[in-house]
């Protein structure tokens, strides 16, 4: 399997989280379903994660002191399969099995079947709080692993949310870093009308985390951001990154229709077009 | 029991033989909540084994578990009363090898946090034990929310889980240190209130493997959790009547030793079930489907009718509720009644 080589350059990491963006519009394409909008909108922080920030090894998958990385918000998983696909962790060819039957690429992401998946998410509102208790492990064992795990704006209407948020400030976990997709849409509506959850930033600083508000497509922001996080000490981070759903895809950009639905080859195409432009 | 016979009991103490159908039974026994026994196996397990961890939800005091807080702070941790985020948090901590026994109410795991319980705890087989006090209508005087009348129904509808509900405070303890030795989930579930000591530790306790703790030939009363007791008792009074009854002590619902249940089934012609839970999608649903699908007997279920019930004494509520041993001796004669 080609090895690719991190860490990257912002430029390179640029370039990666382009042909992610490719992996994710030509798997949804082939599977003719998923979740494009927030795959796409969460591509950049995925793609600096992977590729930059976190302590890995695609060879070893089981690493007891690796990085941990979550995507809570599971359904945008054409993303994390595209980026261990990218990095190493199994061959590309699968990307074209996503959602089919014997396929290591679940509809959800699934601990058991796809190498690098480190829990199990689908049902929104449990991977900060699966997080949290890898980040107490770590505390525990004296590890110096980080955790990272992204959530989404819609899926902060989930009460567990909270009560993660609670906890990772009780216990001060410093080893636990959480971003959020703000992409501000959600599979029925915009979030303002679905369940107004502003002002989140006050939110987050009231339950006790140190708030960092990003451009969450401005990959030196990013990377920034990130780096800073894994020094930062006494109180777990949130990085607020501000993002556009279905980002890269013009027909796809801010339109909550995509956040579930497949595009057909003709727009498949007209995605990969303006991506690698 | 004549005194030149051989006792009909296995594992069961003679002091709790001599006593079975007498009041002292609840009275004068050696009696504990099975919470306490989980509390009391939980810190030995600890000072054995760093990797234990245990997770409670602002009901250790309740359950005991600030024992283990006491002694072991730094493997000790309180979500408060957010089950939920207890539940997923002990899934993330089973992933990096931790066996985290994530402790509360029978309605809370199995309700409260169903959702963790399943997805992040049984789909990815997560190292983790649910250890749930307040099983069936144990918690008498705390009523109906706090009544976890379906928690062993709930828990075995999920795919792959070991549900374990043991009858008294030794087989608890067993019950809880088998567990940590099993790799995957498992529910287990305890009593709020108090029941007797019934065995001792030579009760050859094994996860999957029920335990005929009465022998007998006219028929079967497979039990678990705290209506094994009713049940010896419930063959006491039979005795008396001169049926030989057996009683089958089956603390593990799921998986169901189904070999256990056909020799029983076999060997005696008639079988009841007894369990402090939801009559339907518990032990007695479990039995009746190897039955039926093997060898259709005679056969009654002793549990809770489609009913909420409410807040009062244990032993009143058992007796209300259509639980005690009175009644389950009504269901064994109904049964030998329909085998001939």
């Amino acid at each position: 399997m080609e090895m690719v080589q991190a860490p990257m350059s912002i430029e390179e990491l640029e370039k990666m989280a382009a042909v992610i963006r490719c992996d994710i519009i030509e798997m949804i394409c082939t599977a003719a379903a998923g979740h494009p909008g927030g795959s796409l909108s969460s591509a950049d922080i995925v793609t600096a994660l992977y590729f930059r920030i976190m302590r890995i090894d695609p060879e070893d998958p089981g690493w007891p002191d690796r990085d941990r990385f979550i995507l809570s918000k599971g359904h945008a998983c054409p993303v994390w399969y595209a980026a261990l696909a990218e990095r190493g962790y199994f061959d590309k060819a699968h990307l074209a099995t996503l959602r089919r039957l014997d396929s290591i690429l679940q509809g959800h992401p699934t601990m058991n079947k796809t190498p690098g998946i480190d829990m199990t998410v689908g049902s929104l509102g449990h991977g900060l709080s699966a997080g949290l208790g890898m980040a107490l492990s770590g505390k525990l064992r004296k590890k110096d692993y980080h955790v990272w795990v992204i959530i989404g704006d819609g899926e902060s209407q989930e009460g567990s949310i909270w009560e993660a948020a609670m906890a990772a400030s009780k216990w001060k976990l410093d080893n636990l870093t959480a971003i959020l997709d703000y992409n501000h849409l959600q599979n029925d509506d915009s979030v303002d009308k679905v369940m107004p959850i502003d002002p989140l930033i006050d939110k987050w600083k009231a339950f006790g985390w140190h708030v960092i508000e990003i451009d969450g497509h401005n990959m030196k922001d990013i990377v920034d951001a990130l780096e800073a996080t894994r020094s930062f000490k006494g109180m777990p981070t949130m990085i607020v990154a501000n993002t556009v759903k279905g980002k890269g895809v013009s027909f796809m950009e801010n339109v909550c229709e995509w956040h579930g639905k497949a595009p057909c080859q003709e727009e498949a195409d007209k995605a990969l077009t303006e991506l690698r432009r | 029991m004549s005194k030149n016979t051989i006792s009909p009991y296995r594992y069961v103490r003679p002091d709790i033989l001599s006593i079975l159908t007498s009041d002292d039974l609840f009275t004068k026994a050696e009696r504990q909540p099975t919470r306490y026994s989980y509390a009391e196996a939980i810190l030995e397990l600890g000072a054995k084994n760093p990797d234990i961890v245990v997770l409670d939800a602002d009901v250790s005091k309740s359950i005991k578990t600030n024992l283990f807080a006491e002694r072991f702070p730094e493997r000790s941790f309180n979500f408060g009363i957010a089950e939920q985020n207890m539940m997923a948090a002990a899934a993330g901590m089973a992933t990096t090898g931790l066996i985290p026994y994530a402790s509360t109410y029978a309605v809370f795991a199995s309700m409260r946090a169903l959702d963790m319980v399943r997805n992040s705890i049984h789909y990815p087989r997560l190292n983790v034990k649910i250890a749930a006090s307040h099983g069936g209508i144990t918690p008498g005087p705390d009523g109906v929310t706090h009544q976890g009348q379906e928690d062993l129904s709930i828990m075995r509808a999920i795919a792959g889980s070991t549900i374990i509900a043991p009858a008294d405070p030794t087989t608890t303890k067993l019950a809880v240190w088998a567990a940590a030795e099993y790799d995957g989930p498992v529910y287990l579930s305890f009593t709020r209130d108090p029941v007797p000591v019934l065995f001792d530790m030579d009760y050859p306790f094994e996860i999957g493997k029920a335990v005929t703790v009465r022998d007998g030939k006219d028929a079967t009363i497979i039990a678990n959790r705290d209506l094994v007791v009713q049940s010896l008792v419930a063959a006491e009074l039979l005795a008396g009547q001169g049926l030989d009854v057996r009683v089958i002590d089956c603390h593990t619902l799921k998986p169901l030793d189904i070999e256990v249940v056909l020799q029983a089934a076999h060997e005696t012609g008639a079988i009841v079930t007894a369990e402090n839970n939801m009559y339907y999608g518990g032990l007695g649903s479990a039995v009746a489907e190897v039955l039926v699908e093997n060898h259709p007997i005679p056969m009654k279920r002793i549990g809770v009718r489609d009913t909420f019930a409410e807040s009062g004494p244990y032993l009143e509520l058992l007796k209300k509720y259509g639980l005690s041993a009175e009644h389950i001796v009504k269901a064994v004669e109904e049964v030998i009644e329909r085998k001939s």
